[in-house]
Protein backbone atom coordinates (compact mmCIF):
# COMPACT_ATOMS: atom_id res chain seq x y z
CA UNK A 1 0.00 0.00 0.00
CA UNK A 2 1.46 3.62 -0.75
CA UNK A 3 0.66 6.01 1.86
CA UNK A 4 -0.33 9.80 0.51
CA UNK A 5 -0.90 12.84 2.48
CA UNK A 6 -3.37 15.20 1.02
CA UNK A 7 -3.85 18.78 2.08
CA UNK A 8 -6.76 20.03 4.23
CA UNK A 9 -9.13 21.04 1.40
CA UNK A 10 -8.72 17.89 -0.45
CA UNK A 11 -9.14 16.20 2.39
CA UNK A 12 -12.65 17.31 2.80
CA UNK A 13 -12.81 17.09 -0.96
CA UNK A 14 -12.81 13.42 -1.20
CA UNK A 15 -14.43 12.74 2.04
CA UNK A 16 -11.02 11.77 3.26
CA UNK A 17 -8.46 12.00 6.59
CA UNK A 18 -4.73 13.35 6.38
CA UNK A 19 -3.78 10.38 4.78
CA UNK A 20 -5.17 7.57 2.29
CA UNK A 21 -4.05 4.05 1.17
CA UNK A 22 -4.18 3.50 -2.24
CA UNK A 23 -2.49 0.29 -4.36
CA UNK A 24 0.13 1.11 -7.58
CA UNK A 25 0.62 -1.30 -10.21
CA UNK A 26 4.09 -1.25 -11.41
CA UNK A 27 6.98 1.55 -10.52
CA UNK A 28 5.81 3.61 -8.11
CA UNK A 29 6.44 6.91 -9.38
CA UNK A 30 4.51 10.74 -8.80
CA UNK A 31 2.53 9.77 -12.00
CA UNK A 32 1.20 6.23 -10.92
CA UNK A 33 0.76 7.87 -7.47
CA UNK A 34 -1.28 10.55 -9.14
CA UNK A 35 -2.89 7.87 -11.70
CA UNK A 36 -4.26 5.62 -9.02
CA UNK A 37 -5.36 8.58 -6.47
CA UNK A 38 -7.17 10.35 -8.74
CA UNK A 39 -8.62 6.45 -9.96
CA UNK A 40 -10.21 5.84 -6.64
CA UNK A 41 -11.04 9.48 -5.96
CA UNK A 42 -12.28 10.65 -9.01
CA UNK A 43 -13.51 13.92 -7.77
CA UNK A 44 -9.62 15.18 -7.12
CA UNK A 45 -8.94 14.81 -10.94
CA UNK A 46 -8.22 18.52 -11.94
CA UNK A 47 -7.40 19.65 -8.47
CA UNK A 48 -3.81 18.43 -7.94
CA UNK A 49 -2.46 18.42 -11.67
CA UNK A 50 -4.14 20.60 -14.48
CA UNK A 51 -6.71 18.49 -16.13
CA UNK A 52 -6.05 19.71 -19.72
CA UNK A 53 -1.82 19.37 -19.53
CA UNK A 54 -1.22 16.77 -16.51
CA UNK A 55 0.88 19.66 -15.27
CA UNK A 56 1.33 19.43 -11.43
CA UNK A 57 -0.49 22.68 -10.28
CA UNK A 58 1.91 25.78 -9.60
CA UNK A 59 0.58 26.25 -5.78
CA UNK A 60 1.40 22.17 -5.16
CA UNK A 61 4.21 20.44 -4.21
CA UNK A 62 5.44 17.29 -4.04
CA UNK A 63 7.67 15.52 -0.50
CA UNK A 64 8.78 12.21 0.09
CA UNK A 65 11.14 11.02 2.57
CA UNK A 66 12.21 14.69 3.18
CA UNK A 67 13.23 15.50 -0.41
CA UNK A 68 11.35 17.89 -2.78
CA UNK A 69 10.30 15.88 -5.92
CA UNK A 70 8.43 18.27 -7.66
CA UNK A 71 10.64 19.15 -10.17
CA UNK A 72 11.59 15.54 -10.85
CA UNK A 73 10.11 14.01 -14.12
CA UNK A 74 6.84 12.11 -13.37
CA UNK A 75 7.81 9.13 -14.04
CA UNK A 76 11.30 8.81 -11.98
CA UNK A 77 11.11 6.13 -9.65
CA UNK A 78 10.16 6.93 -6.21
CA UNK A 79 12.17 5.90 -2.96
CA UNK A 80 11.64 2.21 -1.96
CA UNK A 81 10.18 2.89 1.03
CA UNK A 82 7.39 5.44 -0.51
CA UNK A 83 7.17 2.04 -2.12
CA UNK A 84 6.71 -0.02 0.51
CA UNK A 85 4.53 2.20 2.54
CA UNK A 86 6.68 2.96 5.32
CA UNK A 87 7.15 6.61 4.31
CA UNK A 88 4.96 8.69 2.51
CA UNK A 89 4.10 10.46 -0.28
CA UNK A 90 3.19 14.23 0.50
CA UNK A 91 1.27 16.20 -1.15
CA UNK A 92 1.42 20.10 -0.02
CA UNK A 93 0.11 23.55 -0.66
CA UNK A 94 1.58 26.53 -0.84
CA UNK A 95 1.57 28.28 2.46
CA UNK A 96 -1.74 30.55 2.76
CA UNK A 97 -1.60 33.93 5.03
CA UNK A 98 -0.31 37.30 5.33
CA UNK B 1 -46.84 31.68 1.41
CA UNK B 2 -43.97 31.98 -1.16
CA UNK B 3 -40.22 31.74 -0.02
CA UNK B 4 -37.40 33.15 -0.83
CA UNK B 5 -33.78 31.49 -1.18
CA UNK B 6 -30.89 33.72 -1.84
CA UNK B 7 -27.30 32.07 -3.06
CA UNK B 8 -24.18 33.74 -1.80
CA UNK B 9 -20.78 32.64 -3.27
CA UNK B 10 -18.29 34.23 -1.38
CA UNK B 11 -13.82 34.31 -1.23
CA UNK B 12 -14.21 31.78 1.59
CA UNK B 13 -17.14 30.10 0.93
CA UNK B 14 -21.23 29.88 -0.48
CA UNK B 15 -24.25 30.74 1.69
CA UNK B 16 -27.64 30.22 1.62
CA UNK B 17 -30.26 32.62 3.23
CA UNK B 18 -33.48 32.07 3.50
CA UNK B 19 -36.68 33.52 4.49
CA UNK B 20 -39.91 33.48 3.80
CA UNK B 21 -42.14 35.70 2.04
CA UNK B 22 -42.04 38.53 4.95
CA UNK B 23 -38.69 38.26 4.37
CA UNK B 24 -37.91 39.95 7.50
CA UNK B 25 -36.52 37.13 9.24
CA UNK B 26 -33.65 35.18 7.87
CA UNK B 27 -31.70 31.69 8.37
CA UNK B 28 -27.92 31.78 7.47
CA UNK B 29 -26.94 28.08 6.45
CA UNK B 30 -22.88 27.41 5.01
CA UNK B 31 -20.35 27.79 4.88
CA UNK B 32 -20.33 25.48 2.48
CA UNK B 33 -17.08 24.49 0.88
CA UNK B 34 -15.69 26.78 3.55
CA UNK B 35 -12.15 28.14 2.20
CA UNK B 36 -12.72 28.03 -1.13
CA UNK B 37 -13.54 30.58 -3.89
CA UNK B 38 -17.17 30.47 -4.70
CA UNK B 39 -17.41 32.57 -7.89
CA UNK B 40 -21.51 31.80 -8.67
CA UNK B 41 -24.24 29.72 -7.63
CA UNK B 42 -27.79 30.02 -9.21
CA UNK B 43 -30.70 27.48 -9.62
CA UNK B 44 -32.48 26.17 -11.63
CA UNK B 45 -35.67 27.66 -13.24
CA UNK B 46 -36.77 24.64 -14.36
CA UNK B 47 -36.32 22.79 -11.03
CA UNK B 48 -35.35 25.75 -8.18
CA UNK B 49 -34.09 22.51 -6.11
CA UNK B 50 -31.14 22.05 -8.41
CA UNK B 51 -28.33 24.26 -7.94
CA UNK B 52 -25.33 24.68 -9.64
CA UNK B 53 -21.88 26.02 -7.77
CA UNK B 54 -18.56 27.20 -9.47
CA UNK B 55 -16.40 26.00 -6.37
CA UNK B 56 -12.40 27.19 -7.19
CA UNK B 57 -9.26 27.44 -5.50
CA UNK B 58 -6.11 28.98 -6.38
CA UNK B 59 -4.13 25.94 -5.81
CA UNK B 60 -6.55 23.08 -6.41
CA UNK B 61 -8.12 24.81 -9.87
CA UNK B 62 -11.82 24.55 -10.37
CA UNK B 63 -14.44 22.00 -8.79
CA UNK B 64 -18.43 22.11 -10.06
CA UNK B 65 -20.46 21.20 -7.21
CA UNK B 66 -24.37 20.27 -7.65
CA UNK B 67 -27.15 20.37 -5.05
CA UNK B 68 -30.53 18.47 -5.91
CA UNK B 69 -32.05 19.93 -2.36
CA UNK B 70 -31.63 23.03 -2.87
CA UNK B 71 -28.47 23.43 -1.30
CA UNK B 72 -28.64 21.21 1.79
CA UNK B 73 -26.35 18.44 0.27
CA UNK B 74 -23.74 18.90 -2.58
CA UNK B 75 -22.14 16.51 -4.98
CA UNK B 76 -19.86 16.46 -7.75
CA UNK B 77 -21.79 15.72 -10.68
CA UNK B 78 -21.03 12.29 -11.96
CA UNK B 79 -19.08 11.14 -8.77
CA UNK B 80 -22.12 9.98 -6.43
CA UNK B 81 -21.37 9.84 -2.71
CA UNK B 82 -21.97 6.09 -2.84
CA UNK B 83 -18.87 5.64 -5.09
CA UNK B 84 -15.99 8.61 -3.77
CA UNK B 85 -14.27 5.77 -1.39
CA UNK B 86 -14.83 3.00 -3.75
CA UNK B 87 -11.91 2.24 -5.94
CA UNK B 88 -13.39 2.68 -9.97
CA UNK B 89 -13.26 0.38 -12.58
CA UNK B 90 -12.95 1.93 -15.68
CA UNK B 91 -12.10 5.43 -17.04
CA UNK B 92 -11.90 7.59 -14.20
CA UNK B 93 -15.05 9.49 -13.39
CA UNK B 94 -15.15 12.95 -12.14
CA UNK B 95 -14.97 14.87 -15.49
CA UNK B 96 -17.13 17.94 -14.14
CA UNK B 97 -14.39 19.97 -13.35
CA UNK B 98 -12.96 19.36 -16.80
CA UNK B 99 -13.00 22.26 -19.19
CA UNK B 100 -10.95 22.09 -22.29
CA UNK B 101 -10.92 24.15 -24.99
CA UNK B 102 -11.78 22.63 -28.54
CA UNK B 103 -9.42 23.26 -31.07
CA UNK B 104 -10.22 21.05 -33.38
CA UNK B 105 -11.17 21.80 -36.63
CA UNK B 106 -14.34 20.32 -37.49
CA UNK B 107 -15.76 22.50 -34.05
CA UNK B 108 -15.51 26.03 -35.18
CA UNK B 109 -12.02 27.89 -35.77
CA UNK B 110 -9.33 26.40 -33.71
CA UNK B 111 -7.86 29.56 -31.54
CA UNK B 112 -5.09 29.28 -29.50
CA UNK B 113 -4.12 32.84 -28.77
CA UNK B 114 -5.94 36.26 -27.64
CA UNK B 115 -4.15 39.55 -26.40
CA UNK B 116 -2.38 39.91 -23.65
CA UNK B 117 -1.84 43.10 -20.91
CA UNK B 118 1.17 44.11 -23.68
CA UNK B 119 -0.64 43.39 -27.16
CA UNK B 120 0.97 40.51 -27.27
CA UNK B 121 -0.52 37.17 -28.10
CA UNK B 122 -0.75 34.87 -25.47
CA UNK B 123 -2.13 31.16 -25.21
CA UNK B 124 -5.72 30.57 -24.22
CA UNK B 125 -5.03 29.13 -20.07
CA UNK B 126 -8.61 27.56 -18.61
CA UNK B 127 -8.52 29.19 -15.29
CA UNK B 128 -12.12 29.34 -13.46
CA UNK B 129 -15.93 29.64 -13.89
CA UNK B 130 -16.96 32.99 -13.19
CA UNK B 131 -20.74 32.46 -14.16
CA UNK B 132 -22.90 29.57 -14.31
CA UNK B 133 -26.55 29.74 -15.92
CA UNK B 134 -28.82 27.01 -15.84
CA UNK B 135 -31.28 26.83 -19.07
CA UNK B 136 -34.85 27.77 -18.59
CA UNK B 137 -36.17 24.78 -19.28
CA UNK B 138 -33.79 21.70 -18.44
CA UNK B 139 -32.25 21.32 -15.46
CA UNK B 140 -29.69 19.26 -16.74
CA UNK B 141 -28.38 21.89 -19.14
CA UNK B 142 -26.15 24.60 -17.75
CA UNK B 143 -24.05 27.31 -19.72
CA UNK B 144 -20.57 27.84 -17.99
CA UNK B 145 -19.00 31.39 -18.61
CA UNK B 146 -14.98 31.08 -18.07
CA UNK B 147 -11.97 32.88 -17.55
CA UNK B 148 -9.70 32.95 -20.51
CA UNK B 149 -13.04 34.09 -21.90
CA UNK B 150 -15.39 30.70 -23.51
CA UNK B 151 -18.54 29.43 -23.29
CA UNK B 152 -19.20 25.85 -21.66
CA UNK B 153 -22.26 23.63 -22.03
CA UNK B 154 -22.92 20.05 -20.17
CA UNK B 155 -26.16 18.81 -21.08
CA UNK B 156 -25.78 15.71 -18.37
CA UNK B 157 -26.16 18.09 -15.13
CA UNK B 158 -22.82 19.56 -14.81
CA UNK B 159 -21.09 15.73 -15.97
CA UNK B 160 -19.21 16.92 -18.69
CA UNK B 161 -18.63 19.99 -20.24
CA UNK B 162 -18.14 20.80 -24.07
CA UNK B 163 -16.81 24.24 -25.35
CA UNK B 164 -19.32 26.45 -27.63
CA UNK B 165 -16.39 27.29 -30.03
CA UNK B 166 -18.10 29.09 -32.49
CA UNK B 167 -17.95 32.15 -30.19
CA UNK B 168 -13.97 32.07 -29.92
CA UNK B 169 -13.87 30.87 -33.16
CA UNK B 170 -15.83 33.74 -34.90
CA UNK B 171 -13.09 35.48 -36.04
CA UNK B 172 -12.61 38.95 -33.14
CA UNK B 173 -10.76 36.20 -30.75
CA UNK B 174 -7.46 37.13 -31.15
CA UNK B 175 -8.25 41.07 -30.19
CA UNK B 176 -9.42 40.28 -26.84
CA UNK B 177 -7.46 41.51 -24.09
CA UNK B 178 -7.94 40.52 -20.12
CA UNK B 179 -8.82 43.66 -17.79
CA UNK B 180 -7.24 43.53 -14.34
CA UNK B 181 -9.43 40.87 -13.23
CA UNK B 182 -8.77 38.83 -16.04
CA UNK B 183 -10.50 37.87 -19.02
CA UNK B 184 -13.53 36.63 -17.99
CA UNK B 185 -16.63 35.56 -19.87
CA UNK B 186 -18.70 36.81 -16.86
CA UNK B 187 -22.24 37.48 -18.13
CA UNK B 188 -24.75 34.84 -19.84
CA UNK B 189 -28.20 36.12 -20.87
CA UNK B 190 -30.92 33.72 -22.29
CA UNK B 191 -33.52 34.85 -24.01
CA UNK B 192 -37.03 33.24 -22.75
CA UNK B 193 -39.00 34.04 -26.02
CA UNK B 194 -36.15 32.68 -28.30
CA UNK B 195 -34.19 29.60 -27.08
CA UNK B 196 -31.80 29.75 -29.98
CA UNK B 197 -31.15 33.80 -28.74
CA UNK B 198 -28.40 34.21 -26.27
CA UNK B 199 -26.36 37.20 -25.17
CA UNK B 200 -22.93 36.97 -22.98
CA UNK B 201 -20.65 39.41 -22.02
CA UNK B 202 -16.52 39.16 -21.89
CA UNK B 203 -13.81 41.75 -20.26
CA UNK B 204 -12.49 43.06 -21.92
CA UNK B 205 -13.85 42.17 -25.08
CA UNK B 206 -17.34 44.05 -25.27
CA UNK B 207 -21.23 42.00 -25.53
CA UNK B 208 -22.00 39.14 -28.70
CA UNK B 209 -24.78 37.45 -29.47
CA UNK B 210 -25.96 34.25 -30.89
CA UNK B 211 -29.68 33.54 -32.77
CA UNK B 212 -28.85 30.16 -33.74
CA UNK B 213 -28.45 28.36 -30.28
CA UNK B 214 -24.53 28.96 -30.04
CA UNK B 215 -22.93 28.00 -33.40
CA UNK B 216 -22.44 31.40 -34.96
CA UNK B 217 -21.96 34.63 -33.23
CA UNK B 218 -21.19 38.91 -33.72
CA UNK B 219 -20.08 41.40 -31.34
CA UNK B 220 -22.68 43.70 -30.81
CA UNK B 221 -20.63 46.54 -29.68
CA UNK B 222 -21.97 49.43 -31.36
CA UNK B 223 -22.72 52.87 -29.94
CA UNK B 224 -20.01 51.64 -26.87
CA UNK B 225 -17.48 54.48 -26.58
CA UNK B 226 -14.49 53.21 -24.39
CA UNK B 227 -12.03 56.13 -23.98
CA UNK B 228 -9.15 53.92 -22.21
CA UNK B 229 -8.78 51.56 -25.32
CA UNK B 230 -7.02 52.72 -28.18
CA UNK B 231 -9.87 53.06 -30.76
CA UNK B 232 -12.98 53.84 -28.32
CA UNK B 233 -15.20 53.05 -30.91
CA UNK B 234 -13.86 49.47 -31.56
CA UNK B 235 -15.86 46.62 -32.36
CA UNK B 236 -14.00 44.47 -29.70
CA UNK B 237 -12.20 45.08 -26.46
CA UNK B 238 -14.80 47.09 -24.46
CA UNK B 239 -14.93 46.27 -20.71
CA UNK B 240 -18.39 45.29 -20.60
CA UNK B 241 -19.17 44.60 -16.41
CA UNK B 242 -22.63 43.36 -16.38
CA UNK B 243 -26.02 43.39 -18.64
CA UNK B 244 -29.43 42.68 -17.41
CA UNK B 245 -32.66 42.32 -19.19
CA UNK B 246 -36.28 41.56 -18.46
CA UNK B 247 -37.77 38.06 -19.19
CA UNK B 248 -40.92 39.86 -20.72
CA UNK B 249 -38.60 41.94 -23.13
CA UNK B 250 -35.69 40.13 -23.74
CA UNK B 251 -34.49 42.11 -26.47
CA UNK B 252 -34.39 45.25 -24.48
CA UNK B 253 -30.94 45.43 -22.64
CA UNK B 254 -29.23 47.31 -19.90
CA UNK B 255 -25.79 47.46 -19.24
CA UNK B 256 -23.17 48.93 -16.92
CA UNK B 257 -20.09 49.19 -18.44
CA UNK B 258 -16.87 50.02 -17.16
CA UNK B 259 -17.52 53.34 -17.41
CA UNK B 260 -21.14 54.21 -18.76
CA UNK B 261 -24.89 52.56 -18.45
CA UNK B 262 -26.35 52.05 -21.55
CA UNK B 263 -29.71 50.66 -22.93
CA UNK B 264 -30.69 48.39 -26.40
CA UNK B 265 -33.54 48.33 -28.06
CA UNK B 266 -32.57 46.33 -30.44
CA UNK B 267 -31.23 43.01 -29.00
CA UNK B 268 -27.83 44.62 -28.93
CA UNK B 269 -27.68 45.90 -32.69
CA UNK B 270 -26.94 49.36 -31.05
CA UNK B 271 -26.43 51.33 -28.01
CA UNK B 272 -27.24 54.53 -26.40
CA UNK B 273 -25.81 55.76 -23.05
CA UNK B 274 -28.62 56.43 -20.26
CA UNK B 275 -26.33 57.38 -17.11
CA UNK B 276 -27.86 60.28 -16.89
CA UNK B 277 -27.70 62.26 -13.61
CA UNK B 278 -25.59 59.26 -11.83
CA UNK B 279 -22.97 60.78 -9.60
CA UNK B 280 -20.85 58.74 -11.37
CA UNK B 281 -21.45 56.12 -14.03
CA UNK B 282 -18.52 53.48 -13.09
CA UNK B 283 -19.62 50.88 -11.43
CA UNK B 284 -20.39 46.48 -11.61
CA UNK B 285 -23.95 45.44 -11.11
CA UNK B 286 -26.82 46.27 -13.60
CA UNK B 287 -30.34 44.35 -12.46
CA UNK B 288 -34.19 45.28 -13.60
CA UNK B 289 -37.32 45.03 -11.33
CA UNK B 290 -39.06 41.88 -11.34
CA UNK B 291 -41.83 43.62 -12.72
CA UNK B 292 -41.44 47.07 -14.01
CA UNK B 293 -39.08 45.95 -17.09
CA UNK B 294 -38.18 49.93 -17.24
CA UNK B 295 -37.56 50.11 -13.73
CA UNK B 296 -33.58 49.23 -13.47
CA UNK B 297 -31.08 49.46 -10.43
CA UNK B 298 -27.24 49.97 -10.15
CA UNK B 299 -24.58 50.95 -7.74
CA UNK B 300 -22.36 53.51 -8.55
CA UNK B 301 -18.74 53.17 -7.78
CA UNK B 302 -16.43 55.76 -7.02
CA UNK B 303 -13.83 55.20 -10.24
CA UNK B 304 -11.87 52.56 -11.82
CA UNK B 305 -8.83 53.49 -9.47
CA UNK B 306 -11.25 54.28 -6.65
CA UNK B 307 -13.32 51.24 -6.16
CA UNK B 308 -15.65 52.23 -3.10
CA UNK B 309 -19.02 54.12 -3.43
CA UNK B 310 -18.30 58.10 -3.79
CA UNK B 311 -18.49 60.24 -0.45
CA UNK B 312 -18.79 56.85 1.57
CA UNK B 313 -22.05 56.36 1.09
CA UNK B 314 -23.50 53.09 -0.57
CA UNK B 315 -26.25 54.23 -2.45
CA UNK B 316 -28.38 52.27 -4.63
CA UNK B 317 -29.96 54.31 -7.94
CA UNK B 318 -33.02 53.22 -9.09
CA UNK B 319 -34.67 54.58 -12.31
CA UNK B 320 -38.39 54.64 -13.33
CA UNK B 321 -37.45 56.00 -16.75
CA UNK B 322 -35.10 52.87 -18.26
CA UNK B 323 -32.02 55.17 -17.84
CA UNK B 324 -31.25 58.79 -17.62
CA UNK B 325 -33.00 59.67 -14.53
CA UNK B 326 -31.89 58.35 -11.81
CA UNK B 327 -32.92 58.59 -8.02
CA UNK B 328 -30.87 57.62 -4.99
CA UNK B 329 -32.09 55.52 -2.57
CA UNK B 330 -29.80 55.35 1.04
CA UNK B 331 -32.16 54.50 3.20
CA UNK B 332 -31.05 51.72 5.82
CA UNK B 333 -27.41 51.70 4.23
CA UNK B 334 -24.42 52.91 5.66
CA UNK B 335 -24.28 56.67 4.75
CA UNK B 336 -20.82 57.54 6.28
CA UNK B 337 -17.49 55.62 5.94
CA UNK B 338 -18.44 53.46 3.83
CA UNK B 339 -15.75 52.20 1.30
CA UNK B 340 -16.58 48.46 0.13
CA UNK B 341 -17.28 47.38 -3.00
CA UNK B 342 -20.22 45.44 -4.90
CA UNK B 343 -19.06 43.27 -7.49
CA UNK B 344 -20.54 42.36 -10.92
CA UNK B 345 -22.92 39.12 -10.20
CA UNK B 346 -23.35 40.50 -6.45
CA UNK B 347 -26.93 41.87 -7.09
CA UNK B 348 -30.44 39.91 -7.85
CA UNK B 349 -34.55 40.35 -7.64
CA UNK B 350 -37.07 38.23 -6.20
CA UNK B 351 -40.29 38.49 -8.07
CA UNK B 352 -42.58 38.57 -4.91
CA UNK B 353 -45.18 41.13 -5.42
CA UNK B 354 -43.19 43.82 -3.92
CA UNK B 355 -40.01 42.99 -5.76
CA UNK B 356 -37.13 42.23 -3.37
CA UNK B 357 -33.70 43.59 -4.44
CA UNK B 358 -30.79 42.02 -2.91
CA UNK B 359 -27.08 42.85 -3.22
CA UNK B 360 -23.63 41.67 -1.55
CA UNK B 361 -20.38 43.71 -0.93
CA UNK B 362 -17.12 42.94 -0.41
CA UNK B 363 -17.11 43.82 2.95
CA UNK B 364 -19.48 41.10 3.48
CA UNK B 365 -22.80 42.28 4.15
CA UNK B 366 -25.71 41.15 2.21
CA UNK B 367 -28.28 43.74 1.80
CA UNK B 368 -32.62 43.69 0.89
CA UNK B 369 -35.33 46.08 -0.11
CA UNK B 370 -38.16 44.70 0.33
CA UNK B 371 -40.13 47.31 -1.20
CA UNK B 372 -38.19 47.82 -4.74
CA UNK B 373 -35.15 49.55 -3.36
CA UNK B 374 -36.66 52.13 -0.60
CA UNK B 375 -36.08 50.79 2.37
CA UNK B 376 -32.80 48.27 3.15
CA UNK B 377 -31.95 46.43 5.89
CA UNK B 378 -28.99 43.54 6.13
CA UNK B 379 -29.80 40.09 6.54
CA UNK B 380 -26.29 39.55 7.20
CA UNK B 381 -23.34 41.71 7.90
CA UNK B 382 -19.89 39.64 8.35
CA UNK B 383 -19.73 37.34 5.60
CA UNK B 384 -16.37 37.03 3.63
CA UNK B 385 -16.29 39.09 0.40
CA UNK B 386 -19.34 38.52 -1.71
CA UNK B 387 -18.52 37.32 -5.19
CA UNK B 388 -21.92 36.67 -6.39
CA UNK B 389 -25.79 36.70 -5.01
CA UNK B 390 -28.73 35.28 -6.95
CA UNK B 391 -31.88 34.84 -5.31
CA UNK B 392 -34.97 32.12 -5.79
CA UNK B 393 -38.26 32.96 -5.29
CA UNK B 394 -39.85 29.83 -4.17
CA UNK B 395 -43.59 28.68 -3.92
Amino acid sequence: MIRVVLPPHLRTLAHVGMEVNIEVQGAVTQRSILDALEACYPMLRGTIRDYDTMQRRPFLRFFACGEDWSHESPDHPLPQAVALGTEPFLVIGAIAGG
Amino acid sequence: MSNVRVLVGTRKGAFVLTSDGKRERWEVGGPHFGGWEIYHVKGSPADPNRLYASQSSGWFGQVIQRSDDGGKNWIQPGTPPSEQNVPQQGPPKGESNKFVYNTSPENGKPLTTHQWYDGTQHPWEFKRVWHLEPSLSDPDTVYAGVEDAALFRSTNGGQNWEEISGLRGHGTGPRWQPGAGGMCLHTIVLDPSNSKRMYIAISAAGAFRTDDGGKSWRPINRGLKSLYIPDPTAEVGHCVHHIAAHKSRPSVLFMQKHWDVMRSDDAGDSWREVSGNLPTDFGFVIDVHAHEPETIYVIPIKSDGEHFPPEGKLRVYRSRTGGNEWEPLGNGLPQSDCYVNVLRDAMAVDSLDACGVYFGTTGGQVYASRDAGNNWAPIVRDLPAVLSVEVQTLP
